[in-house]
């Protein structure tokens, strides 16, 4: 798995560092990025929430 | 807080008397509303549920029309998919300066004459706005702000204690709640608060379209010499923020910056403080759901979601096609006018197991209060703050709060504003 947030398309809703904050954070400022170490989802069972909660749809899960 | 979905279907907006909907463009309504397109906004039969008079909206299920005060019909979207697919879509705007823009109230149709900044332009104005103001409403910094937000509201308890039983909560607590919090994110003096929520109450609903505008017009001023003062004496607010990285790089006029203050304001202070009041009176006539409650506080964060969905305040997001969609087997038209009633959206019976129950268990958390899209609420966060905190305070320092007075004799307010209490009488 390999989890992506595209940064341009981020509004700073904070909605993936809400549901699933052992995966993503945001940086100072606002926008979210996934904490380093932690591209794999490190198994965490809410990243696809995380991925389903972002309003602009900045986060993708690459299950390949 | 919401884009935000909060203040979007009452706050003053932008640009010309609406134009009538071209007939020709008047698509063929569906079945279930050919013969009497329901009406929307409607009043609330009960401050939680959605009025029954949208149940043949429920029906016609993800997307059917209905009458707006002016007679213009536009396009509902009632289902939870469409509606996800439709907000992201970029061919949908919230630009109040395009004529087709729909107006679901007569007092929102006579303020158009100005710009709404964030919620009433679309990218790429929207995103420069929004990104200024992003760094301020992050997870970290709103966790950084509870301990402020845990003093405000012990503070007002200690008073509501003092005075000793009864109270009317809307006044004594869930308006001043959000009222301080935002003062206090802005970098507002203290001593402004109560003139602050004066000119919110009259901007959001003073009875006449001309309330709304001095309410306007003294925000305005008010904002302007605020400004004007911190640029000498500057503070730690987020509004001193934007002037320090804005204003002095010419990035942002002074017009600019007072709208965003304004709508900041607006969209941060009525909505919170309706869901307090509203929750309140919700969790009051759920005991059992309650009861739960204060047994396992680890509950809160979830209660605060499924309230955010039950209780959909800001019932009525909208929007105008700039384009064709085709969309749900209809085509929305270019100029068509579309509302989102967030009410039925969140009550999707094929999106949620038993819609009609507040369910502090449930699965599936995912709703659309705070709308979708680029223009989700930029404050969500703070709003759950100030909900999570004000509710779990309130029933932990008063356990023997209930209502003064029957349920059925609290007045709430008119379906055409963001939904909540207009006074909450209660005893300890």
């Amino acid at each position: 798995m390999r989890i992506h947030v595209e940064q341009e398309r981020c509004v700073g809703a904070g909605m993936c560092a809400l549901t699933a904050p052992s995966v993503f954070t945001q940086d100072d400022d606002g926008f979210s990025e996934v904490l380093p170490g932690r591209e794999d989802g490190g198994g965490d069972p809410l990243v696809h929430e995380a991925a389903r909660a972002c309003p602009v749809q900045a986060v993708t899960v690459d299950e390949s | 807080m919401t884009e935000s979905v909060v203040s979007e279907p009452t706050s003053a907006a932008a640009s010309a008397p609406v134009a009538s909907d071209s007939p020709a463009s008047e698509p063929p309504a569906s079945d279930s509303t050919a013969s009497a397109p329901v009406a929307f906004p409607q009043d609330r039969t009960c401050p939680y549920h959605p009025p029954t008079a949208y149940e043949p909206l429920r029906e016609a299920r993800p997307l059917s029309r209905v009458r707006l005060f002016d007679g213009r019909s536009v396009w509902v979207v009632t289902g939870r998919g469409t509606a996800r697919d439709l907000l992201i879509d970029p061919r949908l705007s919230t630009d109040r300066e395009n004529e087709a823009f729909p107006a679901p109230t007569e007092r929102f149709a006579q303020v158009r004459n100005r710009r709404v900044a964030l919620l009433g332009v679309d990218d790429p104005v929207h995103n420069a706005q929004r990104r200024m103001l992003i760094p301020s409403f992050s997870v970290k910094r709103i966790a950084a702000l509870r301990p402020r937000i845990q003093e405000t509201v012990d503070r007002l308890l200690d008073a509501m204690e003092a005075q000793g039983s009864p109270a009317e909560l809307v006044n004594a607590f869930a308006l001043p709640v959000p009222s301080m919090v935002i003062c206090a994110l802005l970098g507002v003096p203290y001593a402004d608060h109560e003139f602050f929520e004066e000119q919110s109450r009259r901007l959001l609903r003073g009875p006449r379209a001309q309330d709304t505008e001095r309410a306007r017009d003294e925000l305005d001023a008010y904002f302007h010499a605020l400004i004007e003062r911190k640029r000498r004496e500057p503070g730690d607010g987020l509004l001193d923020e934007l002037i320090r990285r804005q204003l002095s790089e010419g990035a942002l006029d002074r017009e600019e910056l007072v709208s965003l203050a304004t709508i900041l304001l607006v969209a941060g202070h009525e909505t919170t403080a309706n869901m307090i009041s509203l929750g309140t009176f919700t969790l009051l006539q759920h005991p059992r759901q309650l009861a739960e409650l204060r047994a396992e506080q680890e509950l809160m964060p979830a209660a605060v979601e499924e309230l955010l969905r039950f209780l959909s305040i800001a019932d009525g997001l909208l929007r105008v096609a700039k384009e064709d969609i085709d969309v749900a087997g209809n085509t929305i038209r270019a100029d068509d006018g579309v509302v989102f009633s967030t009410s039925l959206i969140n009550r999707d019976a094929a999106a949620y197991e038993k819609p009609e129950e507040l369910d502090f268990h449930r699965a599936d958390r995912h709703h659309l209060a705070f709308g979708f899209g680029i223009h989700q609420c930029l404050g969500q966060n703070l709003a759950r703050a100030e909900i999570d905190i004000a509710l779990r305070t309130l029933f932990e320092r008063l356990p023997g709060l209930r209502l003064a007075v029957p349920a059925r004799d609290i007045p709430f307010k008119p379906g055409d504003t963001i939904q909540g209490m207009l006074e909450l009488p209660v005893i300890w």
